[in-house]
């Protein structure tokens, strides 16, 4: 599968909920497999299936109206567990980037090093991106990685965002932090021989 | 200009910077245990790659063991499963395990700073958020994904940019009955969920300096329910006291040694931090949490708060209390209760069930509730014993369990079930945190103590 990341053109499902937490993306219930694959089927399983396990008319899931590889959340999106299965479950499930105000840390690094990309945007644009999914469903939105820029297609309006240089080589090029740090090594061993503490 | 704790700690442990990247940084202590590493250990395996520093990471099964008959096999496969996968991992890499059963197992968070394996001035992962606990010690302590799981195997290093700093003094003394949980719950409720996201905190001031060791990590613990990626306090003669002697803490000449290296590590007078924060001790009563998120907490003798105006806000406060069932402006105090839950990583130590012990002595369960008592690990359970608190907790009608995470997050069998109310002393009460459909109310040991003897929510220090 190709990881890298330069420009994409999507229309996206709205999720105007503010933290939701990684519990929520993925219950712990299913965290016992030990392997990376198929965690998209249970992505919101609570929000997303009651407890017989058929599909909740409400959840935005479920609305055949939204499609899309675009997450578009409130703010404080994957606040809580370290659980890099949340970002497993995103990924898998077939999005490509989330779109919010504000994310939690750990999750947005998770988000990063599984090739997904966060995208912060002002509080403003957040909110009339999801009065235009709301209003046409088939809105699309474009995030220009190269560029920092993402738009909204159905106003024409776009905004810069911020990411670290480091990360968007990394996911221009499809490289991982981990062949980054097996290429040092050496230095690793020469900062352990002048340590002197622990 | 002088250094905080966290600049003294994070500087020492940079192999290099990337330039206008994250700093590539040293990792001292990796704990693992079988929730978030067995995909970790397969990417080494496919990589074809050994540990790099097999004696710098320990392992625990925490999450999945059950609480009653751990000398028995598992008997949920899919419990057993990763508990077993986690044994063959730490076997085929050769790294130390603290297996189920073993007299220094227990939850993650709880064994590290046991065993003196969580020093001062170290750096410290472990996949789970709550490795911020650590930090209590004066370590650089914070959760980490599986990606960077097997960075830290491979490699002993982790790419992070660097946090911002804050300072959060908490001034005065305590009022009767309040605890440390009650400190976090009411710093989590004035800065909300994402208000220290991107910093780390120091905790400071004289409330903090008067915690114990244990209290100072359930209040560490908590740092990363306000966003911040971990919270540290510097050490001091508490924390020495506390290490010393531990199993893998330095001796002799060693110990003198360090201790000397550990007295330079407190923020020097003249730093500054990118936030200061200042509350008053005397401000803070024994808190509830009324919602779904830690942060949506009063004090026990105030009312659910309105509704907040910001229409995404009130989507999100209105949808918490439908789940939790109850009503703006309600007082808790009163509510029936279903369910208590006292352990975890936050609030499953000595000073816990000290504090459980204190308000139970010579009173009776309620009928009303099923009560959990959970250890945070062996050690813990071991120390109940001698100090005799486990014949005035089983006097009240009372039974203690054996050491694990159990219904914190509710991997094992010790599930709340759906619409039950449960008064937790654990950190999250995020939707079906306990259980599908569970309703969880954080609170502090006292809280809890005070909800497993009346049936309902009620102010501890009506027994103090």
């Amino acid at each position: 599968m190709d990881k890298r990341f330069t420009i994409l053109r999507s229309t996206a499902v709205p999720l105007p909920i503010e933290n939701v937490d990684t519990d929520q993306i993925i219950p712990a219930r299913f965290l016992k497999a030990t392997t990376r694959e198929g965690f998209g089927e249970n992505l919101f399983r609570d929000w997303r299936f009651d407890d017989k396990g058929n599909p909740k008319k409400d959840f935005v899931l479920n609305n055949p109206k939204y499609s899309g590889k675009i997450l578009v959340a409130g703010k404080n999106f994957g606040c809580g567990s370290s659980r890099e299965h949340a970002a497993w479950a995103i990924a898998d499930y077939g999005f490509k980037a989330v779109v919010s105000s504000f994310f939690a840390d750990i999750h947005k690094n998770n988000e990063l090093n599984n090739f997904v990309l966060p995208v912060v945007v002002s509080e403003a644009f957040l909110e009339r991106l999801f009065n235009s999914i709301e209003n046409n469903p088939s809105t699309e939105v474009t995030i220009d990685l190269p560029n920092q820029k993402i738009t909204n297609e159905e106003t024409g309006e776009s905004e810069n965002f911020d990411i670290n240089p480091y990360k968007k080589e990394c996911l221009i090029e499809g490289l991982d932090d981990i062949e980054y740090l097996l290429k040092n090594r050496e230095e690793i061993e020469n900062f352990e021989r002048e340590r002197i503490w622990n | 200009m002088g250094k905080t704790l966290f600049d003294k700690v994070w500087d020492s442990h940079v192999v290099k910077s990337i330039s206008q990247g994250p700093d590539q940084l040293y990792i001292d202590r990796h704990y693992c245990h079988e929730v978030t590493s067995p995909q970790a250990f397969d990417a080494l395996r496919k990589r074809g790659l050994k540990v790099f520093r097999p004696e710098k990471t320990f392992c625990a099964p925490d999450h999945n063991i059950p609480t009653k008959d751990q000398h028995l096999p598992i008997k949920d496969e899919t419990s057993r499963v990763p508990v077993e996968t986690l044994t063959k991992n730490a076997k085929e890499f050769g790294l130390t395990l603290f297996p189920l059963c073993d007299p220094r197992n227990g939850i993650i968070h709880v064994i590290g700073p046991e065993q003196g394996l969580t020093l001062p001035g170290m750096t410290i992962v472990c996949g789970d958020s709550h490795t911020s606990t650590h930090g209590a010690l004066g370590a650089i302590a914070f959760g980490i994904g599986t990606s960077e799981i097997e960075m830290v195997l491979a490699t002993q290093c982790v790419l992070q940019p660097k946090p911002k700093s804050m300072r959060i003094s908490i001034e005065g003394k305590l009022g009767k009955g309040v605890t440390a949980k009650d400190i976090a719950l009411y710093l989590i409720s004035k800065l909300g969920t994402g208000g220290a996201t991107g910093y780390f905190v120091e905790y400071a001031g004289e409330a903090v300096r008067n915690l114990n060791m244990e209290e100072r990590m359930t209040l560490c613990n908590l740092s990363i329910e306000m966003g911040a990626r971990g919270g540290m306090i510097a050490p001091d003669e508490t924390t020495f006291e506390y290490v010393k002697n531990r199993h893998y803490a330095p001796k002799g000449e060693e110990w003198e040694k360090y201790l000397q290296y550990w007295k330079t590590l407190p923020t020097d007078p003249d730093a500054k931090f990118d936030k200061e924060l200042q509350f008053a001790a005397e401000d803070i009563e024994p808190r509830v949490t009324f919602g779904t998120n830690p942060g949506m907490g009063i004090g026990i003798s105030e009312t659910i708060p309105a509704k907040p105006e910001s229409a995404a806000a009130a989507a999100s406060y209105l949808k918490a209390l439908d789940y939790m069932g109850f009503k703006e402006a309600q007082k808790l105090e009163g509510t029936p209760v279903d369910y208590v839950f006292l352990g975890s990583c936050t609030n499953g130590r000595i000073q816990d069930f000290r504090d459980f012990a204190s308000i139970v002595k010579g009173k009776k369960k309620s009928d009303k509730v099923i009560v959990w008592l959970v250890p945070g690990s062996q050690q813990v359970k071991g120390q109940i014993e001698e100090e005799g608190l486990d014949k005035i907790i089983e006097e009240a009608g009372f039974e203690i369990r054996e050491p694990g995470c159990s219904a914190c997050l509710a991997m094992n069998e010790d599930k709340v079930p759906s619409g039950k109310l449960c008064v937790s002393t654990s950190n999250r009460n995020f939707e079906g945190r306990q259980g599908p459909g569970a309703r969880t109310v954080l609170a502090g040991p006292l809280v809890a103590a005070a909800a497993a003897i009346t049936g309902e929510i009620t102010d501890p220090r009506k027994f103090l």
